[in-house]
């Protein structure tokens, strides 16, 4: 079981190294149509957008809808206060210290 | 390009002081984060050294995540791979954008630079790539102070995780503040706001249709689409202005 555990982890770890390393090693000896920059340049806010929004309504499995979770709470402030400060340390702390209470008094 | 040893010197300890000083709040989460990995990694039968072995070699936290359950139900060699795979499929889309601001590096600096892909760091340096004054040298001290920070909490929670409660101070709640802050770094124009939204609320109909992960990078994906159709035909009536 103990080789088991070591090949397991090697072969997760291949596997999660080619789709970060692939695109990376190809698409910048490319020049690149417009479209598809202008396409990439989406790909951020989608993608943490898609992190997000389930893990904050959803809970779980099979996963259904779920709106009082205090993850959903405290998403509120924690946004109005990313907005207003534009601050990572500072929104992890407030999200941190608003879920903990939310979830005390829930 | 052409310079001395001296200038690169230079150069390197510029990047690692700006570096650092953009990446520590994640570091923050990190340990938050990889405290609490740490701990349910070892109450599924994880050693201390496993556990930082997969900090180093897998380093994506999602997937840990959910490999260390799947150990915990005694779970085969394949079923785990194949998650983590798909799991970490959505890095493929970061690398790609990633691309557009590394296009000077050799080979083996690309490898490096894509080992420390993560959703947070690929953010952050996306939105500090956007805002100029960064360079590729910043953005690989961001990837690797992260993950020192990762692989030393995830260890740290190993060993001495039974001493922290489930829950306190709001640790299951780092992830989502990070990801909150790191999407209005992105909110650059209207679009992005609208393809934000369109691809939170994609995702929340996705997920609960389709069992795993794939629905990040189908919303995503679609979403960037759509994205890209509202842009072209924002400049389109743009040029045809009076016309209509």
């Amino acid at each position: 079981m103990k080789g088991e555990i070591i090949s397991i982890i090697i072969c997760m770890g291949i596997v999660t190294y080619i789709p970060r390393w692939l695109p990376l090693f190809f698409l910048t000896r490319h020049r690149l149509s417009p479209w598809l920059i202008d396409w990439l340049d989406f790909i951020p806010a989608a993608i943490l957008s898609a992190l997000i929004l389930p893990s904050i309504v959803t809970t779980g499995e099979p996963r259904h809808l779920e709106w009082a979770k205090p993850d959903l709470w405290a998403a509120f402030p924690t946004l109005v206060f990313a907005l207003k400060t534009k601050s990572l340390a500072g929104t992890v702390v407030i999200g941190m210290t608003l879920y903990w209470l939310a979830v005390y008094f829930h | 390009m052409v310079s001395d040893d001296f200038d690169v010197k230079k150069e390197w300890r510029k990047a690692i002081k700006e570096g650092i000083s953009a990446a520590w709040p994640i570091c923050l989460g990190y340990i938050a984060i990889g405290l609490a990995f740490g701990v349910i990694a070892r109450k599924t039968g994880l050693r201390p050294l496993e556990i930082g072995l997969m900090s180093l070699i897998v380093y994506a936290g999602s997937s840990q995540f959910i490999a260390a359950a799947m150990f915990g139900t005694e779970a085969d060699f394949l079923p785990i791979v194949l998650t983590t795979f798909s799991v970490n499929l959505r890095h493929l889309l970061m690398s790609s954008s990633l691309s557009l601001y590394l296009r000077n590096l050799s080979g083996s600096q690309l490898s490096l630079f894509a080992y420390g892909v993560t959703d947070e760091s690929f953010a952050l340096n996306m939105s500090r790539f956007h805002g100029g004054k960064w360079g590729w040298r910043q953005a690989l001290v961001v990837n690797h102070s992260t993950n020192l920070t990762w692989i030393l909490s995830t260890v740290a929670g190993g060993i001495g995780g039974q001493f922290i409660p489930a829950g306190a101070f709001g640790i299951d709640y780092a992830l989502t503040a990070m990801f909150i802050c790191l999407l209005v770094f992105q909110l650059r124009r209207v679009h992005h706001v609208l393809v934000a939204f369109f691809s939170g609320v994609l995702a929340v109909f996705l997920c609960l249709m389709i069992p795993g992960n794939s629905y990040i990078l189908i919303a995503a994906f679609l979403s960037a689409s759509t994205g890209l159709l509202l842009r072209k035909r924002t400049w389109r009536k743009n040029e045809t202005e009076g016309n209509r």
